[in-house]
């Protein structure tokens, strides 16, 4: 049913849907979680969906599947796929039409692919159970075609691996094999690149838009506007469940008319906005153009000066030895790593998964003693010595992790978290006191002194971690990702949170991100990772610029960026 | 999916109350908290049995009249009626009274294995769970051996080395409990000493004990009711069993398994002096674990 009638009427929209609704009972406070969505993608168009986590994307992608889940309640106007009602489905119509006309990309493979199969009979059974192709011949040729058609290489040997066995990428990749192996005139995506390293999310996203140029039909969804201006013909931003801009990509992020949606592309960390308050982005008229907007930025307290060395780090080297069981293999995590954090400084770290750079902080942290080389902390020896020696000098240093939760102890509410990490005995008053400045330093009130962690927003949470690292007067903090798991809006948030902190202070920061973005608007020096070694270094706007290494290069070309991404769709 | 009619949402519902917060409020009836916090009605007789259960222990004098140890010879094996609901044993004792009066001492021997059980099966347990390996493998040893024995051969024997009593009977039963408790609490020290805040903890130089005093320790013990309350109900079991065999409390104590021992050579004539305490353990320890499966529920993925 699938290719012939995509040759007869190629405009013929795949799906389109008008005035969709959903709600769950109970939940909500009964009040639906989506309203009024208006949706329609035609043969060989992507159309990207674009909010923030809970603004109802997911679920609005998945009843297009009619997979909204147990008691969603969905309402709609008009819903036709290919050109058939789809209101009038039974379960048994769906099942028959996930596969061959729809294929759903999830963002983690590793749960969406079944442990017990290869990818191999991952594929072919997408390709049996609909009866495409009976003889098993001819479902082994197609099934490694599929493979080889993602981009896998070597497909005969690979159709043989379980999906732990692949890389995230490759991984990643079989997904999207299964997905299309029935060849289905509508893929949908749910942030299928979220997880990856941005090399391997570049290779990711051209296998999807090669299904485009073969006249596919893809709704992908993302939080990720720069990955969208690369491949997107169209975008939908939602927020709260409604719809509050749509229009061609190029209309709606260069000149883009709703207030959230400004906000949204204003909140982009980069090179552009150094210096200047993330979330305090506006916009304004061009001076040349009616129709241009220009981004206008208001600009952090001076920064003060560099000062004396807080850390060093001297050709450290760690390798860790694999189990028995795994043949003893040594791996070299870390080699010969040197650098060193000036008071009031701001240094980077990024990599890709697996470069080193958890381990790196780990070895900072004394949470991990380097087999080789030493870390010094104010000119004191820190690696070489004992725990117990270190215990002195441990205020000086902080952390503040990617995933503040699971760093509070489940039992404590705010007051304590904070009050664990703060120095001295001086009455319980002052000590209240203190912590009260510390939450309205980071933007918190004293209302927040009795909440326990589980009931704050995922920005509240990370402001309660910085509260927490400040609260020692720490002369460093090692920021591990720290605003990765957030939101585009709350990660400027934290971030502007973060930067003015700094300047105010003078603490130095080592901060360790995947994003370049968020790199190049914060940080002075750069350190960039790849097998354990740094590569290069130097002044982030010098090597994020100018960069000098292949990989860092490499690094840069795939970092999905709305300009760019524009000019070459 | 079905499209009644367009936007079927705009009429307004009610916000209600999020499930989780709603609490026990005095003024409402236990049916009526039941039914707003959706109980399944197998729990809420399951806690109605217990309280019954807690209360028939503390004063059992308030249920019946009858002396559970004294009987009249001429009333002996009157089957149950209005008179004697539960009937009269060989003795002319009233079987309800003494069911009734029984409760005390198998929910005290059965707590008191639980509580020697746990207590030991705690401190093994945390020593398992620490960094070091031969102590764990030490540790883990023993729980394998003590495992290795069904429950009540076990704690027979060592009722045989220990003699006979409520006392003895409860150190038997709880040393039998070691391996269940110990592993638990190994395995919940383990993914605790793991946890990111315990990192944290160390980061803001604490001490290793006064990260284990004040992060590991008590995340540990949360879990420890739930765990008790699931095991308390197969421990009266096993007590009931030991009790029947001659090995807990002596006749005339009107303990459950000794009222079983007793009934066995009357069981042809008069089914009841058997039927009801056996109905007593059944329903115990069906009531304890639908509510320690309960707790174990709700609670699942909360505690790490």
């Amino acid at each position: 049913m699938s290719s012939v009638g995509s040759q007869i009427d190629r405009a013929a929209p795949v799906v389109e849907v008008q005035g969709l609704s959903i709600g769950f009972a109970g939940a909500n406070g009964g009040k639906p979680i989506v309203v009024d969505f208006d949706l329609t993608i035609r043969p060989g168009e992507c159309v990207a969906l674009v909010g923030e986590s809970g603004s109802g994307k997911s679920i609005t992608a998945r009843s297009l599947l009619n997979l909204a889940g147990d008691g969603a309640k969905t309402a709609v106007h008009r819903f036709e796929i290919k050109g058939r009602d789809a209101r009038s489905f039974g379960e048994a119509d769906w099942r028959k039409l996930r596969g061959t006309v729809t294929g759903l990309v999830m963002q983690d493979a590793l749960v969406s692919l079944d442990p017990l199969r290869t990818i191999g009979q991952e594929v072919a059974e997408v390709i049996s159970s609909h009866r495409i192709l009976t003889d098993a011949g001819a479902i082994r040729d197609r099934t490694l075609q599929t493979l080889g058609k993602v981009g896998i290489p070597n497909p005969a040997d690979r159709a043989l691996q379980y999906a732990h066995q692949l890389s995230g990428g490759l991984r990643q990749r079989a997904l999207i094999a299964s997905a299309i192996a029935a060849d289905p005139d509508l893929i949908i995506a749910d942030e299928p690149t979220t997880s990856l390293d941005v090399t391997v999310q570049a290779q990711v996203l051209q296998v999807l838009a090669e299904r485009i140029r073969e006249g596919a039909g893809l709704l992908l969804i993302s939080h990720d506007l720069a990955v969208v201006a690369g491949i997107a013909d169209r975008v939908i931003v939602m927020r709260d469940g409604r719809v509050v801009d749509s229009g061609p990509t190029r209309d709606v992020l260069t000149h883009p008319r709703h207030p959230y949606t400004r906000q949204l592309i204003a909140a982009i960390p980069s090179g552009r906005s150094r210096g200047s308050r993330l979330a305090s982005a506006r916009f304004e008229p061009g001076a040349s153009d009616a129709t241009a907007v220009s981004i206008v930025r208001e600009p952090l307290p001076q920064r003060q000066a560099a000062g004396e060395v807080v850390l060093e780090v001297k050709e450290i080297s760690k390798s860790f030895i694999a189990p028995k069981a795994a043949g003893r293999a040594k791996s070299v995590v870390l080699q010969d790593i040197s650098f060193d954090v000036r008071a009031a400084e701001v240094v980077g770290i990024v990599g890709e998964s697996g470069s080193g750079k958890s381990t790196c902080a780990k070895v900072v942290l004394g949470l991990l003693d380097p087999d080789d080389g030493e870390v010094t902390l104010l000119g004191e020896p820190w690696s070489s010595v004992a725990e117990a020696g270190r215990r002195r000098l441990r205020r000086k240093l902080q952390y503040i992790p990617q995933d503040a939760l699971s760093s509070f102890d489940p039992r404590y509410r705010v007051r304590n978290i904070i009050a664990e990490n703060l120095p001295g005995a001086d009455g319980r008053i002052a000590r209240l006191d203190r912590i009260v400045s510390l939450l309205e330093l980071v933007g918190l009130s004293a209302d927040h002194l009795d909440r326990v962690p589980r009931s704050l927003s995922g920005g509240q949470r990370q402001r309660v971690s910085i509260a927490r690292a400040l609260a020692a007067e720490p002369a460093i903090i090692v920021c591990d990702e720290p605003v990765s798991a957030l939101d585009i809006c709350i990660q400027a948030q934290v971030l502007d949170l973060l930067a003015e902190l700094q300047s105010r202070l003078g603490t130095a920061l080592l901060f360790i991100s995947h994003d370049l973005g968020v790199i190049e608007h914060l940080c002075d020096r750069v350190l960039v990772f790849q097998n354990g070694r740094i590569v290069e270094q130097g002044g982030a706007e010098a090597v994020l610029r100018q960069p000098q290494h292949a990989y860092t290069k490499s690094l840069l070309a795939s970092v999905p960026d709305i300009q760019r991404g524009l000019s070459a769709a | 999916m079905t499209a009644p009619s367009h936007r079927s949402f705009d009429t307004a519902v009610p916000l209600e109350a999020p499930q989780d917060l709603v609490g026990f409020e005095a003024s409402h009836s236990l049916a009526a908290i039941a039914v707003r916090r959706r109980l399944p009605f197998g729990l809420v007789l399951s806690f109605v049995f217990v309280a019954f259960l807690i209360a028939a222990s503390i004063a059992p004098s308030l249920f019946t009249h009858f002396d559970p140890l004294v009987g009249d010879f001429s009333e002996g094996l009157k089957p149950p009626g209005w008179a004697h609901l539960f009937g009269t044993d060989r003795l002319g004792r009233d079987v309800f009274a003494r069911t009734v009066f029984g409760t005390r001492y198998s929910l005290l021997i059965g707590f008191g294995g639980v509580a020697v059980g746990l207590g030991a099966g705690i401190v093994l347990g945390i020593i398992a769970g620490q960094r070091n390996r031969i102590l764990d493998e030490a540790v883990s040893r023993l729980f394998d051996m003590l495992s290795s024995f069904p429950g009540v051969l076990l704690a027979m024997l060592i009722v045989t080395f220990l003699g006979q009593g409520m006392l003895n009977i409860a150190i038997a039963v709880g040393i039998a409990g070691i391996p269940k408790f110990g592993r638990v609490v190994r395995a919940q020290t383990q993914l605790i000493r793991d946890a990111d805040y315990v990192t944290q903890a160390a980061i803001y130089g604490l001490s290793r004990w006064q990260v284990f005093i004040r992060h590991v320790l008590p995340n540990v013990l949360v879990a420890i009711p739930i765990i008790a309350t699931v095991y308390i109900g197969s421990t009266i079991l096993i007590v009931s069993g030991l009790s029947f065999l001659g090995l807990g409390p002596q006749p005339p104590t009107p303990e459950w398994g000794v009222m079983l021992a007793e009934s066995r050579d009357v069981l042809r004539v008069a089914w009841w002096p058997g039927v009801f305490p056996g109905l007593a353990i059944t329903a115990t320890v069906i009531a304890f674990s639908v509510i320690g499966n309960h707790l174990q529920q709700r609670f699942e993925g909360r505690l790490a």
